[in-house]
């Protein structure tokens, strides 16, 4: 399993990449009748509108044949659909697709949006504006919104929301699945010391408290080299094999991260020709510029040390919990009805940080980062964006709070649990224990 | 009964009136106990009755709710542990590490350096024969070479108490002498030895000192000669030459003949001095009078008698 995990990682990014070169492969043919006449000749030639990367739209224009003719043997036709517009399109507003299956919702927006601004620019001729070419030429615009942010020490920072976002989502799912994974290793050890009966052994030479810490310490030590070492294998799997497998992918991040965002936008990333080459460099270095510059003004420093903060006070708190319940079972079947409260929250958390990468600040959001059961997940989402230092040594205090209580009450439960066999695995049971002295 | 104002220097373990309560259970009812250094304890007992909960306070995993423990007169702390080795009753060890590595490893919980504990873990292997272990996994040993091995690793920091909890149960009869043989070195190399049993027979055979553990109190303690001297019941055992009916009609009133057996030695009368007034000497003379005596001896109790007798006695006074 320890092993299964780069390669798993690796898969993850590498499969994706392999379907993105899978393009070209299919080409849909939509045949187009127009009974208004107004495309005939304008319309484009050709391949024009590449799906998802791996599918080629291209159309062609019939002239004098019904619709009916197509409607009996089209499945055989091989066409993928049939444009029809209609002699009255322009007070209508309405057309028509044909077809077997379902268009899929990009190519009916493609072609909405076609028609749309090839009426509308007939529209404003029909108005008969001198110089209206000029006049549009003019008139269109592109908004760029570009978002800057004002520090307090009167600086300005330009950030790229999605460059924020990725960064919190990173390191929130980061801490849950560390949380998760090491948080059950730690009570699957204390299971083990505890079914093997050496833990009155090893409590008879040393403090449970030293036992439990010592556990949770080593477990989380053990699990940050195997985090390290799988982002270190990820990395040069993935470097490795794409050289060797997909060399035509070997562009620099920057080309990687504007293809990607090219293809979301249904543009024509792989065959930049088709559209003004000039725009879309133009348009490159901007979307580069715009990463570097809020990768920059993002601070990098500020966000490592609350990473690193809530990372290990959080699997702290919860490996506490985790031993409790290690603790209080004799097996690792019986953990199930004790480990759902623990589990809760952390889930929550879950939740909440995907909701919150979209909206940051609502009350919500800001709820869950000072509850310190949550707070190790969520507070990383919202930090990239910003938060006020009162909100973060709230959080941090809370945390490390709960932390210490969460300890001394684990140690009084875990004391007396690890002695403890066939007992009911119940929240009872173990609110006894916290009450022997010991 | 001494209590803290007369302990001698020479109890190595004092328990003065610990008390533990388990939710609604008392499991030590104001138990006290003095282990002199040296010596062999034996914590007797019904199951249930609190022994390994008493074991487990010496051993300081568990606290009492009153009462203390004194290591050599003053309370026992976390100095102590390097110097205590415990056996516990229910035996087990990390199954998936490899033999020599986990002695090791408790070795040096125990406060011993890498090469000490090596150098005689080496020894203690050789002297058990069990070298071509080292490398196996505890899985792979049967449950007796196992127990073995977590032996050596109870004994191995040569401590100066050794507490073991049923040490003779689970192993089968050749590793059970082994064990007593080991004990009673250890005992003779200065060790004092703590250890609760069923086994009447291995106290009879080791134990200095008992008590007895009842329904979580002390229903019986001391000396073990002092203790069979205590409940010898005047019986005696008289193997005769002559008629049976002159024995029963010539004994005199003070005297109660229990019985008469036959067998291969001769005839053996079981007879108890029911007047206190009447020594052996009166029973002898009167015996002279009726019959010949081949062989005259008194009964003692056996532990496992007076452990019946004493928890039945008990049992009897709460009125059960």
């Amino acid at each position: 399993m320890s092993m299964l995990g780069p390669l798993i990682f690796a898969a993850y990014i590498l499969i994706p990449m392999y379907f993105a070169t899978l393009e070209d492969k299919e080409e849909k043919l939509m045949v187009v009748i127009d009974d208004s006449g107004l495309f005939t000749g304008r319309g484009p030639e050709g391949p024009v509108f590449t799906i998802s990367g791996t599918e080629t739209l291209k159309f062609q224009v019939v002239e004098g044949v019904p619709i009916e003719t197509f409607k009996e043997s089209f499945e055989e036709s091989g066409y993928y659909g049939l444009l029809f517009i209609p002699s009255n399109i322009l007070s209508s507003n309405s057309s028509l697709i044909y077809s077997t299956n379902q268009v899929s919702l990009e190519i009916s927006e493609y072609l909405k949006r076609s028609m749309e601004s090839e009426i509308e620019d007939l529209k404003l001729a029909s108005h008969e504006i001198e110089n209206i070419e000029k006049i549009l030429l003019e008139v269109e615009t592109s908004i760029n919104v570009r978002n800057i942010k004002w520090t307090k020490d009167g600086k300005t920072q330009e950030t790229n929301t999605g460059v924020v976002m990725a960064i919190g989502y990173l390191g929130g799912m980061l801490i849950f699945f560390f949380i998760f994974f090491f948080g059950s290793q730690v009570m699957r050890g204390v299971i083990e010391e505890k079914v093997s009966r050496i833990i009155e052994v090893i409590v008879s030479s040393v403090k449970p408290f030293q036992l439990m810490m010592g556990k949770i310490l080593g477990v989380g030590l053990v699990g940050l080299t195997q985090f390290l070492i799988w982002m270190i294998l990820s990395a040069v799997l993935v470097t490795g094999l794409k050289a060797a497998f997909f060399p035509e992918l070997n562009q620099s991040p920057t080309e990687q991260v504007v293809a990607s965002d090219l293809f979301m936008q249904g543009g024509t990333a792989q065959e930049p020709a088709m559209q003004t080459p000039e725009n879309i460099s133009i348009e490159d270095m901007d979307m580069a510029q715009e990463i570097f510059a809020s990768l920059k003004s993002i601070p990098a420093g500020m966000i490592l040390i609350s990473f690193l903060f809530f990372f290990i006070f959080g699997y702290l708190l919860y490996a506490a919990m985790f031993a409790v319940i290690g603790s209080a079972v004799d097996n690792e079947t019986d953990t199930q009805q004790l480990i759902f409260p623990v589990i809760l929250p952390l889930i929550l958390g879950l939740y909440v940080m995907i909701s919150a990468i979209s909206n940051p600040d609502n009350s919500l959001a800001f709820w869950f980062s000072i509850i310190p059961f949550t707070s190790p997940v969520v507070m990383m989402v919202r930090i990239p964006f910003g938060v006020p230092w009162w909100q973060l040594a709230l959080s941090a205090s809370l945390l490390v709070l709960t932390f210490l209580a969460m300890t001394w009450v684990a140690a009084k439960v875990y004391r007396t649990g690890i002695l403890m066999y066939g007992k009911k695995n119940s929240y009872k049971e173990i609110w006894k224990w916290l009450r022997y002295s010991s | 009964m001494s209590r803290a104002s007369e302990l001698s220097g020479a109890n190595l373990i004092t328990a003065l009136d610990v008390v533990k309560d388990f939710s609604g259970h008392r499991a030590l009812n104001h138990v006290s106990m003095e282990v002199p250094e040296g010596s062999i304890y034996g914590l007797l007992g019904p199951n249930g009755a609190g022994k390994t909960t008493l074991l487990r306070i010496i051993n300081q995993i568990t606290a009492p709710d009153q009462g203390s423990i004194l290591f050599e007169g003053s309370p026992i702390g976390q100095e102590h542990r390097h110097i205590i080795g415990y056996l516990p009753e229910e035996r087990g060890l990390y199954k998936k590490m490899k033999v020599g590595e986990q002695a090791l490893y408790l070795a040096q919980l125990k406060g011993l350096s890498r090469q000490e504990a090596m150098k005689r873990l080496k020894l203690w292997f050789q002297k058990f024969e069990i070298e071509a272990w080292w490398d196996k996994k505890v899985e792979e040993l049967s449950k007796g070479m196992a127990q073995k091995v977590q032996f050596i690793t109870t004994v191995l920091h040569e401590p100066r108490l050794l507490i073991f909890d049923e040490p003779f149960s689970g192993f089968d009869p050749i590793n059970v002498n082994l064990l007593k043989q080991e004990i009673l070195q250890m005992k003779a190399n200065g060790a004092t030895i703590i250890f609760s049993t069923h086994n009447m027979a291995s106290v009879e055979e080791l134990c200095d000192h008992i008590t007895l553990i009842n329904e979580s109190e002390a229903v019986l303690q001391g000396e073990i000669s002092e203790i069979r001297d205590r409940y010898r019941a005047n019986k005696y055992l008289v193997t005769f030459n002559g008629s049976k009916e002159q024995l029963t009609k010539g004994l005199d009133s003070p005297y109660d003949l229990l019985g008469i057996e036959e067998n291969g030695m001769g005839q053996r009368a079981t007879i108890q001095i029911k007047n206190e007034a009447k020594g052996t000497g009166d029973l002898i003379r009167n015996l002279l009078e009726i019959t010949e005596i081949k062989a005259f001896q008194e009964i003692l109790p056996g532990m496992n008698d007076i452990f019946i007798q004493v928890v039945n006695d008990t049992i009897q006074k709460k009125g059960y």
